[in-house]
């Protein structure tokens, strides 16, 4: 019954002193962005905003994709188009085989994550290198990232000073995040100039321009998309924005949602490629058309990946992101987790209180708890026992004298129950905490016995 | 103005006394109130899980039962939100006027705040006492102002906050986070206990630390499984529903 998130949440962070330590440092992220949400005057009105074009776009993604590639092709990029992961890692491949490039710098993107494009790459050879920070921290370790905004949040400084001694070469015992970050940007600042081509991802893409919109606090993506002579850019098929004029509508929400600033520190607008480059866009589908087919569930298509939900989900907090197992973790993960990650992903829309903080914090006002209520009523793959257990408890509970009965024995086992006794089924309750005691009578037994006594 | 008490499955069977109190609470605010003893559960448990054929059975049944009433009150936020927010996409009704039998469900503080206008019951409760909000009631009903929400939205203060605000001796004090939710979740905190009793230890400690007696709510459930925790790990403030400081008061904690 146990499930499998709840083990791995328990081996992620073991300790209570992990746990206070990574809820606190989540919850900060929280904090910063309230603070910045309440600096706006129409934050309520802006959110509004966002979500509504958000669906126009997915209701006419068909048509925006296609004058979007035309822009993006008169601007002078290259566009393909990707139906899955394979078709993305062979599209890429094949663009870096054909100018012979070997080594690739990358800023971030979830999509390449969420692909496999890294090992791909790796498996023919290519160093791909990751430039984000806390990506290339990640990277070093070999782990996946455990946050969409703060890849590494799972990681105290001492981790990263340790990882960088052992990788970098850095001094042994140091760990001020000032100068590791020095270390790191030396050693990023080689990779970039050596680098034969630059992959990233896109935050937006804006129809009315072709053009792609990177947002970063480091400006990896601005060095290793203008160093090198080639581009291969990375996008979601529901990235789109249709106008320029929308681009401030997101802007204003998406940094203070993510970190609490009131923009980020680069904001590029990139319309077709530099000066004797070459652009490419690759637009992935990747099981988004499905999605955007299931009306219960589209609306996770307006995610701009501010990570406000994880920030604020007080399970994300409580068990890292590397419990969920997938590339995106916390709500919107779990969210998606059905539709791009198979079994592992079906478990995950189980794994919330629904207590609807999510929704709440959502910039584009995703209806967070709401699909994942809808996820677990699209649910198949229970258990026989499990169907069973239902259809009883719900043949008991649609007569108030079968539940009487029902209680009557449950007042000859309650006292039972509450020792911890082996094959429990009361167990998954009191890994946790105590029965509440069984009252001698229940309200409708007492109402009874008060009509009879007073002769109505 | 008649009421029809609505109380659900657990609270009949675990909380037989929230449902007196509840009783009290609202002939003590003028109300003629009605109960049908034939009525069992509202679905929700089987909503959350995703067992939405026996919810909606169950909330075709709940409504039927409730047909007659002019208004619907009950002790539990999320119960009441499942009627008034998820009957509908359940497709629970058939009756014509199902849509409006819903909106007429309320939860106890907010019938008693928003459509009776009553903040004083005289009630007396002298101890320190701590709200757990809940989220059913905060979001999605609406019962005050969740803290995700930025300027531009629509604020009204909790009725829970403003009838506590009301009772003689009590002193309200505020916790970190003040809406965290408190891990129950319904199926959650049986799948997933090893997060449930994180983050119910986490609002305990948060509750202890601001010097609470007592932490009260509109959901039951979320107070047993903190009283639950509580007794578990030995410490932390008592649970007491919200209906029984209105109706009058509790013993020492």
């Amino acid at each position: 019954m146990t499930a499998a998130f709840d083990r791995r949440a328990r081996a992620n962070l073991p300790s209570r002193g992990e746990l206070a330590q990574h809820d606190a440092a989540v919850w900060d992220l929280r904090r910063r962005r309230d603070v910045a949400a309440a600096a706006v005057p129409d934050w309520e009105a802006l959110r509004e905003r966002a979500a509504a074009i958000k669906a126009y776009t997915l209701d006419h993604l068909d048509q925006l994709l296609i004058v979007f590639e035309a822009r993006a092709r008169a601007a002078g990029a290259h566009v393909h188009w990707a139906a899955d992961a394979d078709a993305l890692c062979r599209i890429v491949s094949e663009l870096l085989a054909a100018r012979g490039a070997r080594r690739v710098v990358k800023s971030k993107s979830m999509l390449t994550e969420e692909c496999g494009l890294n090992p791909h790459l790796a498996a023919r050879g290519i160093e791909v290198i990751d430039t984000d920070l806390g990506e290339r921290i990640v990277q070093l370790a070999g782990e996946p990232p455990s946050h969409i905004i703060v890849p590494a949040i799972h990681k105290t400084r001492r981790e990263v000073g340790a990882l960088f001694h052992r990788t970098m070469g850095t001094p042994r015992g140091e760990d001020d995040p000032e100068r590791l970050t020095r270390y790191a940007r030396a050693d990023l600042r080689r990779r970039f100039l050596a680098a034969d081509a630059g992959i990233s991802g896109a935050n937006f893409a804006v129809v009315e321009s072709g053009s792609l919109v990177l947002v970063t606090n480091e400006g990896n993506a601005d060095l290793g998309t203008s160093l090198p002579a080639l581009h291969v850019a990375c996008l979601g098929i529901e990235k789109l924005v249709p106008a320029l004029a929308d681009l401030p509508v997101f802007l204003r929400l998406l940094a203070r949602s993510a970190t609490g600033q009131p923009i980020s520190a680069y904001t590029t607008l990139l319309t077709g490629p530099r000066p004797g480059g070459e652009l490419h866009i690759v637009l992935v589908d990747n099981g988004r058309s499905a999605l955007l087919a299931d009306p219960a569930q589209r609306g996770a298509l307006a995610c701009i990946r501010c990570g406000a939900c994880l920030n604020t989900c007080p399970v994300y907090r409580r068990a890292g992101g590397h419990a969920y197992g997938t590339v995106i973790p916390g709500p919107i993960g779990s969210v998606l987790g059905p539709a791009v990650a198979g079994a592992l992903g079906a478990e995950l829309p189980q794994a919330s209180s629904l207590c609807g903080s999510c929704t709440a914090v959502c910039p584009v006002k995703i209806d967070l708890h709401g699909q994942l209520l809808a996820w677990r009523g699209a649910r198949r793959d229970r258990s026989r026992a499990e169907r069973a257990l239902i259809a009883s408890a719900g043949f008991v509970l649609r007569s108030p004298l079968r539940v009487a009965l029902a209680r009557a024995a449950a007042r000859v086992v309650w006292p039972l129950l509450g020792r911890r006794l082996r094959r429990n089924p009361a167990e998954p309750w009191l890994a946790a905490r105590e029965l509440p005691p069984l009252p001698r009578s229940s309200f409708r037994a007492q109402w009874q016995k008060r009509v009879e006594s007073s002769g109505e | 103005m008649n009421v029809s008490l609505f109380v659900p499955c657990y609270v009949d069977q675990l909380a037989p006394e929230v449902a007196w109190a509840t009783l009290r609470v609202l002939e003590r605010a003028g109300c003629r109130v009605h109960y049908d003893p034939a009525q069992t559960c509202c679905g929700q448990p089987f909503l959350n899980l995703g067992a939405r054929r026996e919810a909606k059975r169950l909330a075709e049944r709940h409504l039927a039962r409730f047909a007659e009433a002019d208004a619907v009150v009950c002790p539990s936020a999320s119960c009441v939100a499942t009627v008034r927010r998820r009957y509908a996409e359940l497709g629970a009704g058939g009756a014509p006027d199902a849509e409006r039998q819903t909106q007429r469900t309320f939860e106890l503080g907010e019938f008693l705040v928003r459509e009776l206008g009553q903040t004083k019951l005289g009630a007396r409760f002298p101890y320190r006492v701590a709200l757990l909000q809940s989220c059913h009631g905060l979001r999605e009903l609406g019962l005050g102002t969740p803290s995700e929400h930025g300027p531009g939205a629509a604020a009204e203060p909790s009725p829970a906050d403003v009838l506590l605000a009301a009772v003689e001796g009590l002193e309200l004090v505020s916790a970190v986070r003040p809406d965290e939710c408190c891990g129950f979740g319904g199926a959650f905190s049986v799948t997933h206990p090893e997060l449930s009793g994180r983050m119910g230890r986490a609002r305990l400690r948060a509750f202890a630390d601001a010097g609470a007696d007592y932490v009260t709510s509109s959901d039951l459930s979320c107070l047993l499984h903190l009283d639950g925790i509580r007794r578990r790990e030995g410490f932390g403030p008592r649970a007491i529903h919200l209906a029984e400081i209105l109706a009058n008061g509790a013993p020492a904690p």
